[in-house]
């Protein structure tokens, strides 16, 4: 196997760069509708503590809504980040270069790791200057909380780019709503209890959903499930580990179709 | 000489039809080998199998001696690609491409390495330009130029002068043949120019039905198989590649 190669990571990360730098377009979206989301969810959150006569949803809707916007922020990262290359048609040379696909991989979640950090803290200076919320009660549970949709996000945001890799740049709207699909199933907003049995079954292989139902334990007043938080990680990381593998062997099918030789419409494979 | 690109027995099928037919050739070091061939031929499906971005269903490919299969990351960074169908990102300057690909590539004194090329290839009022404004003649220099970056040992050109007037043309021939003379690298070039691969290529391929059909000096083929110029015997292949074959 070949050594992984900083300057070549580096690479990937430096297009993103000048990328983001040289466009108004590329950096707006970065942060504005996670600051429009924690505006508009900030501003119920009050209505419903109004109407609730005292009881703080702040904690349990707004660090909801910031924890999942984090999550999509890191998948679009990565995904955004691919299509760049797709957008550009340039393939050829990039992956006619000395370049692996462990190497790119590491380069695409390194400019998501940035990208998403820049708007996680746009959204946790409106959400506690504005609005009040505070992750003081979660302690030091909050940096797993992170970290899991950190990992689950970058799994989501690879096998989204294997997907439009594998079934052609037309392919990237089945990639955007991902994290719509998965909300449900997340429990973002509510209990997983509250749903159905089959519903349920989906919940508990999602690394999400254990990070929600612990946030809300933690509103709640019953402490980190230091448990359940370390069987989300052990998840986030299996997933990782496994869209890695499904980007793997799409790469290798692309190669063998000439897909890859010929990437500029949809899948004719 | 030093072989810088060794083919062996190289097929690509796609099901049941083959793009290329178990071909085997060699380029060496100070060679320029003519890949000729009408459209559908297999020369492009060839360079990209030597690329790297295709999977040969058979056969190997060796470059600068490194197995392309089980060392491709060491075998590409001896491999410089250039082709008018594979511009640079043109949401990026001319200098931020070159940074980039110079980093893929692992050049070393990459600032020194660049500024070299831009000066040699006549791009230095184009450094700060977006690759997607400048004319397709000037893409292709930046493209030669990235092709360059890590002075390959084998420079891979599919139709590198197609969109080019015929003053830079002979420019680029110009520079491509002094890096060749030097040594310092081999090259596989495919074109459609005929009077572009008599005066450039020490030796050519024809390629017809992913086989090679003739291979020999580009100066002499013709008439070998009783053709005025190379061009004849270019439509004589793409005509009747059989007939030529029995001969």
């Amino acid at each position: 196997m070949t050594a992984i190669r900083p300057c070549r990571v580096g690479a990937i990360v430096l297009r993103q760069a000048y990328l983001l730098r040289g466009s108004v377009s590329r950096v707006v979206p970065l942060f504005a509708w996670v600051a429009i989301d924690i505006v508009l969810w900030g501003f119920i959150t009050r209505y419903l503590n109004h109407l609730t006569g005292g009881f703080d949803l702040v904690p349990a809707l707004l660090g909801a809504v910031l924890l999942w916007d984090f999550f999509s922020r890191v998948m679009h990262g990565v995904t955004m980040a691919f299509l760049e290359d797709v957008w550009s048609r340039s393939f050829l040379n990039v992956f006619g270069s000395p370049l692996t696909i462990p190497e790119y991989l590491l380069g695409l979640v390194t400019s998501a790791t940035v990208t998403s950090a820049i708007g996680l803290v746009v959204m946790l200076a409106i959400a506690t200057g504005v609005f009040g919320l505070s992750f003081l009660p979660y302690g030091a549970a909050l940096a797993p909380f992170l970290l899991v949709l950190f990992l689950f996000g970058i799994a989501f945001g690879i096998v989204g780019s294997s997907v439009v890799l594998r079934l052609g740049p037309a392919a990237e709207w089945f990639v955007w709503p991902l994290p719509a699909l998965l909300s449900p199933f997340a429990a973002v907003f509510y209990p997983v209890s509250t749903l159905p049995g089959w519903m349920q079954a989906i919940s508990h292989v999602l690394p999400a959903s254990y990070v929600f139902e612990g946030m809300r334990a933690v509103a709640a007043g019953q402490g980190v499930r230091w448990g359940t938080l370390a069987v989300s990680t052990a998840l986030a990381l299996g997933y990782v580990a496994l869209a890695c593998l499904v980007f793997a062997r799409v790469f290798r099918l692309v190669l063998r179709t000439g897909l890859l030789a010929r990437y500029s419409a949809e899948s004719v494979s | 000489m030093e072989q810088v690109l060794a083919v062996a027995g190289l097929v690509k099928r796609y099901g049941e039809r083959p793009a290329v037919d178990g071909i085997s050739f060699g380029v060496a070091r100070g060679e320029i080998v003519g890949l000729l061939g009408p459209n559908g031929a297999g020369k492009t499906t060839t360079i990209d199998m030597i690329l790297g971005v295709l999977a040969p269903s058979a056969g190997t490919i060796h470059v600068a001696g490194l197995d392309l299969a089980s060392r491709r990351s060491q075998a590409l960074e001896r491999t410089g690609f250039a082709a008018t169908y594979a511009p640079l990102p043109g949401n990026l300057t001319v200098a931020q491409n070159l940074r980039i690909f110079g980093m893929l590539h692992g050049v070393r004194e990459l600032a020194a390495r660049i500024d070299e090329l831009v000066h040699e290839l006549d791009l230095v009022r184009f450094r700060d330009v977006k690759c997607g404004i400048l004319s397709s003649g000037e893409q292709t220099r930046v493209g030669l130029a990235k092709a360059l970056l890590a002075r390959p040992a084998l420079l891979l050109l599919d139709e590198p002068t197609a969109s080019l007037d015929p003053a830079t043309a002979r420019e680029v021939r110009a520079k491509i043949r002094a890096c060749v003379a030097g040594g310092a690298c081999g090259v596989l070039w495919t074109s459609h120019n005929m009077y572009e691969v008599e005066e450039v290529c020490h030796r050519v391929l024809f390629l017809s039905h992913g086989r090679i059909l003739l291979e020999g000096n580009p100066r002499t083929l013709p008439r070998e198989h009783g053709m005025a110029t190379l061009e004849d015997l270019f439509v004589a292949v793409a005509r009747e590649p059989l007939a030529l074959e029995v001969a």
